[in-house]
């Protein structure tokens, strides 16, 4: 009897700090947060219950342009990863000798411990207008003036799959390295193409990291600051820094709950479909790698 | 293996992409860094000259990193955020890893998912909805009860919070995963052999895992310090490292002291990650 309720007692304070961790900081903080966007403010310092901050952001064109805009160009930056990625990855699990694995995979996590706002520095020092690229071009005299390379929409996707493509590449790494090269070798005594090999064999093989990586490259690039900011300036329209402005330049809490709960519920449907899709579960996934 | 099929000029032209990756990963890094040492008062070319006065001047306009007041705060601050965090997140994720591997309970496999979600929500999110909660309690506290409660006011208390509320995950993972390769049966034999719970416990199991809880511990570290999303809504007068370059980078005309703390993070931050590899190799066996 003693033993049972020692066993028990064990399991109590086990769960507890995982209990406190996530009620407190995610599950209380979330509802907190749904019920400040459902507050309307109707006069100074006087609140009513109903869904105006959420009507507000209906009847505001740009505040659901920079969302889609957001939302498109992160699907944009997960695809572009996905495809320079993934060639990377199989180079290092397949193709690479067992000494040159090792070393190619810690020189791709390195630059993943760096800061985000370190890289983005760089890329400002390598394309303002002042920068290394400009004035490499002007010494080479294939521009006649300096050239801004910065704030624009190419720039702000190439600085973005920069940041994030490690954490595609890292799972399809995992995901490749267990796959039997007997499995590639069949297809070709089979009679398959390469790209038949590619599309039949190695792709089905590698969808849990796939779609790990993608999911994880997406929420990151939806809800990254710093590059966009910084390399496509001010009015890089990002619905992240619009969150910024209505919390911390506007001081509209109840606004910027709500836009907030907007961010969270677009992407995470965002994720739902492409799991669909794709036929995979997040356990399966992301959990894994 | 696949190259034997194919032809070499296909090998050669895979090899050039991986190498021009390779480089398109360095690049950034190559020029924050490589500025530091440059002898002018612009990160830009031309090359004016080796120096290590961004370093270690102490007059202005060459204000070296090591003189450089609020440089130096700020590193503390991360310092002290990121041990923290640290701490915390492998206590908490040494936790979780006995309770998922070890116990059976109702609705386990949902609350495993519930561990990993906090991973895949946007940083900012995690920042704003605690910055509400905790704001709220306190708010509502100091107007009924008089009380303040000034660890839930932005500050480095609630930093510490806001990171580790998804960093726990990450060394969840991390000492979870090693928990589920560990041989029961030699628990089995020390018990058998006469060792209390507790023993077996801080003479086999801990040990064990001390390689996965110190490689996810420096993780959270570097995690903690690098974070800027979530520290940026809950950051109170004290502020890290990130928020602190963050500013004078937005102002224009930063002098290449910021490229001295970048270098000095980079090499930082790249020997850690490798210290935390290899203790991981060392002794998993494969």
């Amino acid at each position: 009897m003693r033993q049972s309720d020692f066993r028990r007692l064990s399991l109590i304070l086990l769960f507890a700090p995982f209990a406190l961790w996530i009620l407190l900081l995610i599950v209380l903080p979330h509802i907190g947060m749904g019920v400040l966007a459902l507050r309307e403010k109707v006069a100074p310092r006087v609140y009513e219950f109903g869904f105006g901050n959420f009507l507000e952001f209906l009847h505001e064109p740009i505040y659901w342009n920079t969302l889609i805009r957001t939302g498109s160009m992160s699907l944009l930056v997960t695809a572009l990863a996905l495809l320079i990625g993934f060639p990377i990855a199989y180079y290092i699990a397949k193709i690479a000798g067992p000494r040159s694995r090792g070393a190619l995979f810690l020189v791709c996590l390195i630059p993943l411990w760096v800061s985000d706002l370190i890289r983005a520095f760089g890329w400002i020092l390598l394309l303002r207008e002042t920068g290394v690229v400009s004035s490499v071009l002007q010494a080479a005299g294939l521009v006649d003036a300096p050239v801004e390379l910065l704030y624009n929409d190419a720039t702000v996707v190439i600085g973005l799959v920069y940041t994030v493509i490690l954490f595609m590449i890292v799972p399809l790494v995992s995901t490749l390295d267990g796959m039997d090269n007997a499995m590639v070798e069949a297809g070709y005594n089979l009679g398959g193409s390469g790209f038949t090999v590619l599309r039949r064999i190695i792709v089905p093989y590698a969808m849990p990291g796939i779609v790990a990586g993608c999911i994880i490259v997406f929420m990151l690039t939806a809800g990254s600051y710093l590059t966009p900011i910084l390399l496509g300036g001010k009015y890089s329209s990002w619905f992240t820094e619009t969150i910024y402005q209505q919390f911390i330049t506007r001081y509209n809490w109840e606004g910027g709950a709500a836009f907030g709960f907007l961010l969270l519920a677009f992407t995470s449907a965002v994720v739902w479909i492409g799991l669909k899709l794709s036929r995979q579960t997040l356990a399966g996934t992301v959990a894994k790698s | 293996m696949l190259q034997r099929k194919q032809n070499w000029g296909f090998l050669l032209g895979y090899q050039a992409y991986v190498l021009a990756f390779f480089v398109f990963l360095a690049a950034p890094l190559a020029a924050a860094a490589a500025f530091a040492f440059n002898d002018s008062l612009f990160p830009a070319l031309p090359w004016r000259g080796f120096t290590l006065d961004w370093f270690f001047n102490d007059s202005e306009p060459k204000l070296g990193m090591f003189h450089d007041r609020r440089l130096l705060r700020g590193l503390y601050y991360s310092f002290v955020i990121a041990t923290g965090v640290a701490l915390l997140s492998v206590f908490v994720g040494t936790c979780n890893a006995f309770l998922f591997v070890r116990r059976e309970f109702p609705a386990k496999n949902f609350l495993y998912i519930v561990m990993v979600v906090p991973l895949v929500i946007p940083g900012v999110i995690l920042g704003i909805s605690i910055l509400v909660l905790a704001s709220s309690v306190a708010n509502g506290l100091e107007e009924s009860y008089d009380v303040d409660l000034g660890f839930l006011r932005p500050g480095i208390a609630l930093v510490v919070l806001g990171q580790f509320s998804f960093i726990a995950t990450i060394t969840s993972l991390v000492i979870t995963a090693r928990l589920r390769k560990f041989d029961a049966t030699m628990e089995e034999a020390a018990l058998n052999l006469g060792a209390s719970r507790a023993r077996v416990l801080t003479t086999i199991t801990l040990p064990y895992l001390r390689p996965a809880m110190i490689a996810a511990g420096i993780v959270a570290f570097l995690v903690s310090f690098e974070n800027f999303n979530t520290t940026l809504f809950l950051v109170g007068s004290e502020t890290p490292l990130t928020i602190t370059m963050f500013d004078r980078m937005a102002k224009a005309g930063s002098t290449p002291v910021l490229n001295a703390i970048s270098f000095f993070l980079i090499l930082g931050s790249g020997l850690l990650a490798l210290v935390s590899v290899v203790i991981q190799r060392d002794r998993s066996g494969g």
